[in-house]
């Protein structure tokens, strides 16, 4: 059986390796930054109204489930090729797990815990960022740790529509020289390793966020 | 200080401010046509003390509470504070002022307990020092050690420290008043006891104007400076608790007080009010001849037979029979947990031998809050402190009394 693996193309194509990691990278936080940033709000703003609810989880649970092959093409015919339609559709995707998991989260909030935090004379808004929000960060990193790990897969396909990432090694390197395995191998590997790192930086962000889910644990 | 409210910032735990509070008329309706949840109920609260709304559920009770914060608003009516009507005052800085207490508690579970407690504080903008000055002398006034308790978040706390924790929390903007709703509803009785003792030793200290829902005439008896009996969203009675007891304005009051009213008049009397018996005390590591010679100088009286071994500061552990100080050095250290039941002194006469009876003992040490014992109290002494409390004449116990009661059981320890 022949290698498995070409060290001698790893060795000649460091420079292209680490180039689709980096932009990987960028694909990856730039989508989840722009998912987190019009989730939370959307998330605040229909946790207490069913009927915009459940028209919100429609529409995202919708695109959610649109292959992301066709969902690139689309927007492809919108806005080109490159790096910015390939972040929209990765940020799409995210919109249903993390808005889903804040609502959760918000509406977590138990009730004595909402009425004494009104009878002490916290404003809506004060109950919303001293109270609801922290409370709900379980739940949020959750749905942000689920968002990551399937956004840094599908990122891999932003190489059709340009955006270059790891899919670079595996598309362009790998399948269209006739399966050549290397690059395919390198590229999932990267990938799976920086999905496990992020998961990994996200459970220790979320630890030092949520100081009393440990004490809990300590005396449960 | 209670008669009068205060408003200067005076600093330590003695400082407290409590404000009369007024309700005018006041009437919630939830559908224009419907029947009204409180309807028309006027009363008034004097500075410091505590009002008991009490009836049968959906008497209207908690939202007569809720429309003082304003949790719920009022349909017609006012209802004033110190003079001022809730109404003009936004809601969020009204609230800021009156403690709120509630049965589940609801602790922020994210925030330590000290944060939990300084959050008033905070949201009035006071400086980190005073706050953290303050948190700390709430925590003490609770019965709670700053230094094990502040950094522990709610979920590490059982549910009478968690009601604790609620207590020091609602006092801590040092508010004119004082909202509760069932706050002891949700603890165990033994807790629950505790923590009513501890809120009428509490309540001494910071005298606020207090109104406190629950649906236990006895906890009414014991916690009230009157009683308001609700019904189907009227007043019923307002009263003191002894005129209740004596004087039910109309049957559903006497059915609601139930038909052991003397029985439940015992609660109107603390032990701390009546004469209890010299306690027979003697000290771990007191010679054993030292404490013999005292009886028989006629010094200290033995109580069936047995004297009371304390710690060095009269904390209660275990009775001893006197014929065992003829055979000891000194009085041997013991356990405590031997001498039960110890009665707080704050405790009601009810409580009182609701525990001696419990326990099966004929005489219980009663203790301050220091857990000093003061003295010796039995059935007797509650019957004969309750009799001249009720203004009876005092009539001499029958000898027979104390044998209704195992005095071999109680006296021995066990």
């Amino acid at each position: 059986m022949a290698e498995l693996v070409k060290w001698s193309w790893v060795e000649n194509n460091l420079d292209d390796i680490q180039q689709a990691s980096i932009e990987h990278l960028q694909l990856v936080g730039a989508a989840m930054g722009i998912a987190i940033a019009v989730s939370i709000p959307i998330a605040i703003l229909v946790r207490r109204r069913r009927i915009p609810y459940i028209a919100v989880n429609t529409v995202s649970g919708a695109l959610y489930t649109i292959p992301s092959l066709a969902m690139f093409a689309f927007l492809l015919s919108w806005f080109g090729i490159g790096f910015e339609p390939a972040v929209i559709a990765l940020a799409v995707y995210c919109l249903q797990l993390i808005i889903r998991n804040t609502v959760v989260g918000l509406r977590g909030v138990s009730g004595p815990v909402q009425e004494a935090a009104r009878g002490m004379g916290l404003t809506r808004r004060q109950r919303l960022l001293k109270v609801e929000l922290p409370l709900a960060l379980p739940a949020i990193f959750a749905g942000i740790r689920l968002a990551v790990v399937s956004t840094v897969g599908i990122a891999t396909i932003a190489v059709y529509i340009g955006a270059g990432g790891l899919g670079v090694l595996i598309v362009n390197d790998g399948i269209q020289r006739g399966l050549f395995v290397t690059p395919i191998l390198v590229g999932a590997v990267i990938a799976t390793v920086m999905a496990l790192v992020f998961d990994f930086l996200l459970v220790l962000l979320e630890r030092a966020l949520t100081p009393w889910q440990r004490a809990r644990a300590g005396t449960a | 200080m209670a008669g009068e409210p205060t408003r200067a910032p005076v600093e330590g735990p003695a400082r407290h401010r409590a404000g009369v509070l007024e309700l005018r008329d006041v009437t919630k309706r939830y559908s224009r046509d419907g029947r009204a949840a409180v309807d028309h109920l006027s009363l008034t609260v004097p500075a410091g003390e505590v009002c008991v709304l009490i009836g049968p559920s959906g008497c209207g009770k908690t939202t007569a509470l809720k429309m003082i914060n304003r949790l719920i608003e009022p349909s017609e009516g006012e209802i004033l504070i110190d003079g001022h009507s809730v109404r003009e005052r936004n809601p969020s800085k009204l609230r800021r002022e009156i403690g709120y207490v509630i049965q589940q508690v609801g602790l922020l579970p994210h925030l330590t307990v000290s944060a939990n407690v300084a959050t008033v504080p905070r949201l009035l903008g006071w400086e980190k020092e005073r706050t953290r000055v303050r948190v700390r002398e709430l925590l003490e006034l609770v019965g709670l050690d700053p230094d094990e308790f502040s950094g522990r978040y709610p979920a590490q706390l059982s549910g009478g420290q968690q009601q604790r924790v609620g207590l020091a929390r609602a006092l801590a903007g040092d508010p004119p008043v004082m909202l509760m709703d069932e706050p002891f509803s949700a603890v165990d009785p033994i807790t629950r006891e505790r923590l009513q003792n501890d809120f009428l030793r509490l309540h001494r200290a910071v005298a606020k104007t207090v109104v406190f829902v629950t649906h236990d005439i006895d906890e009414a008896v014991k916690m009230g400076d009157r009683i308001a009996l609700m019904r189907e969203g009227h007043l019923v009675q307002y009263a003191t608790p002894a005129e209740l007891l004596a004087q039910p304005a109309d049957d559903f009051v006497a059915d609601f007080v139930g038909a052991d009213r003397a029985l439940k008049s015992l609660s109107l009397t603390r032990v701390e009010e009546i004469t209890l018996i010299p306690a027979p005390l003697v000290h771990v590591g007191e010679p054993a001849l030292d404490a013999r010679a005292r009886i028989d100088r006629g010094e200290m009286v033995p109580i069936t037979d047995h004297v009371l071994v304390v710690t060095e500061d009269d904390r209660p552990l275990d009775w001893l029979p006197v014929g065992r100080l003829d055979d000891l050095e000194q009085i041997p250290p013991s356990a405590p947990g031997g001498a039960e039941p110890v009665i707080d002194q704050v405790t009601t006469l009810r409580d009182a031998l609701s525990a001696l009876f419990e326990a099966n003992a004929a005489y219980g040490p009663v203790v301050d809050d220091q857990g000093r014992c003061v003295g010796l109290i039995g059935a007797p002494e509650i019957s004969a402190g309750f009799r001249r409390a009720a203004g009876v004449s005092t009539v001499e116990v029958p000898p027979s009394t104390p044998a209704t009661l195992d005095a071999g059981t109680g006296g021995g320890g066990g």
